[in-house]
């Protein structure tokens, strides 16, 4: 049964992503976290083929391919750019600290399989049982964003969600429609150049790439 | 075609929608002719006024006519706005073109020196007002209601501050603004209970709605709570005292006279005519407030020193009365004592229109005193019957109107209701029977302590010597201003005259609310209520007694007194020297009251120094409620905002967090 061995290996992928969403939560340095980023999305490509070649899915591979371009290759290429020119790789002190992070993480994955359990009983597809994990990997990415302060990581977060949610959304049900995804694709790919684009905006106007600086533009 | 259009036009209701469009066509045409002001005075508001007449009109034929619906193609699509004309509705148009008419004439005086820009979007507030007024009373859905209710309610704020310059007048606005859409909110989820789950919210609807007593009795509640707010019952008469006071005069007289009738109306009709079942302690409920807001104004207006904001508290008074009559109804009617209740029902419908031709009237009144010596501070004026006596002498018809004597309207009235009271037959329920005399000794209390406050009123401003020299030049008012005062002073005669003929028309109403009418055991002189053997009352004979008698002492003094008249200075005794300053002044009359209920009121003094070159007295009896009940809610509210503030931290972290907690608390929520 070779469905079998890709389920393995498909649970195997998942269990990678929650690692890799933990790790990226425990990294202080931006570019150790552009770079498990890319194996974010590197494990994802891998998963999402898998399943399109064990399923016979055609659309999936499609999908595949354009996480590979854009979340691979394209965007850790345009972050490690602009950390270059904005030279600010160091180290990134996290608002909680880290075992009380990891900890916190903890905590929401056992929430998060515990409420896609019952979910994941309706769904019928091969790999219904990473829904758990894929959620997880949403709050993770989440919580990373509540606890930096610098906005590269945020993005960075910001995107991991996109993932995690692409990820949900393939073991569920095969993924959504191709529109949907070239469309979030391309708003995802928008979203990272308009970020950019605010990064040199708040490093000139704050001299810091630190967002504690935005309080100053609350009103009185 | 020609009978098609006739067809159109064929029931009153259709007139009186016609009269609301002409209202509304006058008003915007209004802001085209902003270029004359000579054209916005001498052809709009003289349009206006016969608009006005027209609705009057078209309210006596609704009183002679069987009732008359039309469903109008305007509103949202789908929910057309129904309208239908019964006897209440047509009632109340009488009640309100009557007074309007007046009203509108006076305006036309009142405004005549106003710029032409700022009076142009005057009249179309005003005509708004008069539009939505009348719409409310036409309203045979609850979304027409609330549609005319709210656009009553904000016209009448921008007539309000129409002298948005001064900050205490925009003040008295937004409270005013305010409680007005608390009221609204409360009619709102009244109507939701009223239609009784069908989801439909015409009336016909929910006249056949079903409802439990809980569900009628919330219903009724809320109905109370938000026509109270209109009306000025207490603790929600706060606005009534500012508002009155900061609107041009014909405005006050119109939102004291008419406006707080469409609340009574709304009251009247949702608890006869929508609601299915009537409770007993409904009426005892009202009765009380109503005396409670009736005693409650009458002494707050014998210490007030604004003559404006004497005649709020006095409309305070009135509507207290008003609801007292309104309560007494419900018991008699939920008692099976169904005469009883037609009887209520006339003295309460009778007040109604009084009030609004008498308080119409003594507000015009001051109206021309204010413009003749621009002061509304009774304690700088007096006198003013020399310099102003055509003011003064229609005032008094107003005034004695207020007070209750005969043979004026407000004594009819009046006289009516404590017949009911002191008439009331054995109710089934012994606690009422014992509580029902004291109410009658409040009312009549009220009526007495308004006698009162009417003689500080005309006494301190028309009477005595000008406390300010500035006043021997005040110029009596403008011939528009006379007619206008002329016609509610009429109609307060007439009223007074022909009650056996004012309760005949009133009777298609009592019909339709108790079901049953009033009979005249008198005849077209005389009025007796219940029968000729206990009471009955002829105001024609009183009349004329009075005028013969007037007559005779007249014709007894000069002839037998004639050239024997002693000229000397008045209240000479012992003091050669006397001037304006030695008068009782408004503190002065009204201290007695202050004294007594002083528990009620928060006093401001402030005595002059007796060595002072330049005495100086202020004094002021503020409302304990605005310190009791409205002042804690108004910080409390401030609190609730700063805390809610409070979640405005600028950080972006915090806000990501609010974010997590949502999604955490509805995947939990929607997984349960």
């Amino acid at each position: 049964m070779t469905l079998t061995y890709h389920l393995q290996i498909v649970n195997l992928l998942a269990a990678l992503l929650l690692l890799i969403s933990f790790a990226m939560l425990s990294q202080r340095r931006i570019a150790g976290l552009i770079t498990l980023f890319a194996w974010q999305g590197a494990a994802l490509t891998a998963s999402t083929a898998l399943v399109a070649w064990s399923t016979g899915q055609h659309h999936l591979y499609y999908s595949a391919a354009l996480t590979l371009v854009l979340k691979v290759i394209g965007m850790p290429w345009f972050f490690f750019r602009i950390v270059k020119k904005l030279d600010m790789d160091r180290d990134v002190e996290p608002m909680i600290n880290i075992p009380t992070t990891m900890l916190i993480g903890i905590v929401l994955v056992i929430f998060s399989f515990n409420l896609a359990l019952p979910i994941s009983e309706l769904s019928g597809t091969v790999m219904r049982s990473t829904l758990g994990i894929a959620l997880a990997c949403v709050l993770l990415a989440f919580l990373m964003m509540i606890t930096r302060s610098k906005a590269i990581p945020q993005v960075i977060g910001f995107l991991a969600i996109e993932n995690s949610l692409f990820f949900a959304a393939t073991s569920a049900t095969y993924g959504m429609p191709l529109v949907v995804e070239l469309g979030v694709a391309l708003d995802v790919m928008v979203g990272v150049f308009v970020m950019g684009i605010f990064f040199f905006q708040i490093r000139e106007t704050f001299d810091s790439l630190d967002l504690k600086h935005m309080e100053k533009l609350k009103e009185k | 075609m020609t009978n098609g259009f006739y067809s159109y036009f064929a029931d009153p209701v259709q007139w009186a929608w016609a009269g609301v469009m002409f209202w509304l066509v006058l008003g915007f045409a209004a802001l085209l002719l902003q270029g004359s002001q000579r054209l916005l005075i001498r052809l709009v508001f003289p349009l206006g006024a016969l608009g006005a007449l027209f609705i009057a009109g078209v309210g006596v034929a609704g009183l002679l006519l069987p009732a008359s619906a039309v469903i109008l193609p305007i509103g949202l699509p789908d929910l057309p706005f129904h309208l239908r004309l019964d006897a209440l509705s047509a009632f109340f148009m009488v009640l309100l073109g009557g007074a309007a008419f007046g009203i509108t004439v006076y305006a036309m005086g009142y405004f005549r020196n106003m710029a032409a820009g700022p009076l142009a979007l005057l009249i179309l507030w005003y005509h708004l007002f008069l539009g939505g007024m009348v719409t409310v009373m036409l309203a045979d859905d609850a979304y027409a209601f609330m549609v005319a209710w709210e656009v009553m309610a904000l016209s009448s704020y921008f007539l309000v501050t129409t002298d948005h310059d001064l900050p205490e007048i925009r003040h008295a606005g937004f409270l005013y603004l305010l409680i007005a859409h608390v009221g609204a909110v409360a009619l709102l989820l009244c109507f939701g209970v009223l239609q009784g789950g069908h989801g439909d919210y015409t009336f016909d609807t929910m006249r056949l709605a079903e409802l439990t007593p809980f569900w009628a009795s919330a219903a009724y509640l809320l109905a109370l709570f938000g026509f109270g707010a209109k009306a000025g019952i207490v603790p929600m008469h706060v606005w009534l005292p500012e508002a009155h006071p900061a609107a041009p005069s014909p405005v006050s007289a119109l939102m004291s006279g008419v406006m707080l009738k469409t609340a009574i109306y709304g009251l009247l009709r949702v608890t006869f005519d929508l609601l299915n079942v009537q409770i007993g302690w409904w009426g005892t409920l009202a009765l009380a407030l109503g005396l409670i807001t009736a005693l409650y104004g009458v002494i707050f207006a014998a210490v007030q020193s604004d003559m404006k904001r004497l005649l709020a508290w006095s409309s305070i008074e009135n509507v207290g009365v008003i609801l007292a009559g309104f309560g007494l109804t419900l018991i008699f009617y939920t008692d099976g004592k169904g005469a009883m209740a037609a009887l209520t029902l006339t003295a309460v419908l009778y007040h109604s229109i009084n009030h609004a031709f008498f308080k119409g009237l003594l507000f015009l009144g001051t109206g021309a005193v204010l413009h003749a010596t621009g002061e509304r501070r009774m304690g700088k004026l007096g006198g003013l019957i020399r310099t102003m006596p055509w003011t003064a002498w229609l005032t008094l018809i107003g005034a004695l109107a207020i007070a209750g004597l005969p043979p004026l309207n407000g004594f009819v009235s009046e006289w009516l209701l404590l017949q009911a009271f002191l008439l009331t037959p054995n109710l089934t329920q012994p606690y009422l029977n014992m509580v029902i005399p004291v109410a009658a000794a409040s009312v009549a209390l009220a009526a007495a302590l308004a006698a009162y406050v009417v003689v500080k009123f005309y006494g301190v401003i028309f009477l005595g010597q000008p406390r300010d020299a500035a006043l021997q030049h005040a110029h009596e008012a403008s011939w528009p201003k006379r007619l206008g005062m002329l016609w509610l002073a009429a109609g307060c005669v007439l009223l007074g005259l022909f009650p056996a003929q004012v309760i005949g028309w009133l009777s298609p109403v009592v019909q339709l609310l108790t079901k049953q009418t009033l009979v005249n055991d008198g005849n077209w002189l005389m009025l007796a209520p219940v029968s000729a053997e206990r009471a009955s009352y002829a105001p024609l004979i009183f009349f004329a007694v009075v005028g013969v008698v007037l007559l005779l002492t007249f014709i007894w003094v000069r002839r037998v007194y004639h050239g024997r008249v002693r000229r000397s200075d008045p209240w000479d005794c012992g003091y050669p020297e006397q001037d304006a300053r030695m008068q009782d002044s408004a503190e002065g009359f009204g201290q007695p009251i202050r004294q007594i209920f002083e528990v009620f009121m928060k006093v401001e003094r402030e005595t002059p120094d007796p060595f002072s070159r330049t005495p100086h007295y202020h004094g002021a009896s503020l409302d304990k409620i605005w310190f009791i009940l409205y002042e804690p809610i108004a910080r409390l509210t401030g609190w609730l905002s700063e805390q809610a503030g409070r979640l405005q931290h600028g950080r972006i972290q915090w806000y990501l967090i609010y974010s997590f907690a949502t999604l955490i608390f509805l995947l939990v929520f929607t997984t349960r």
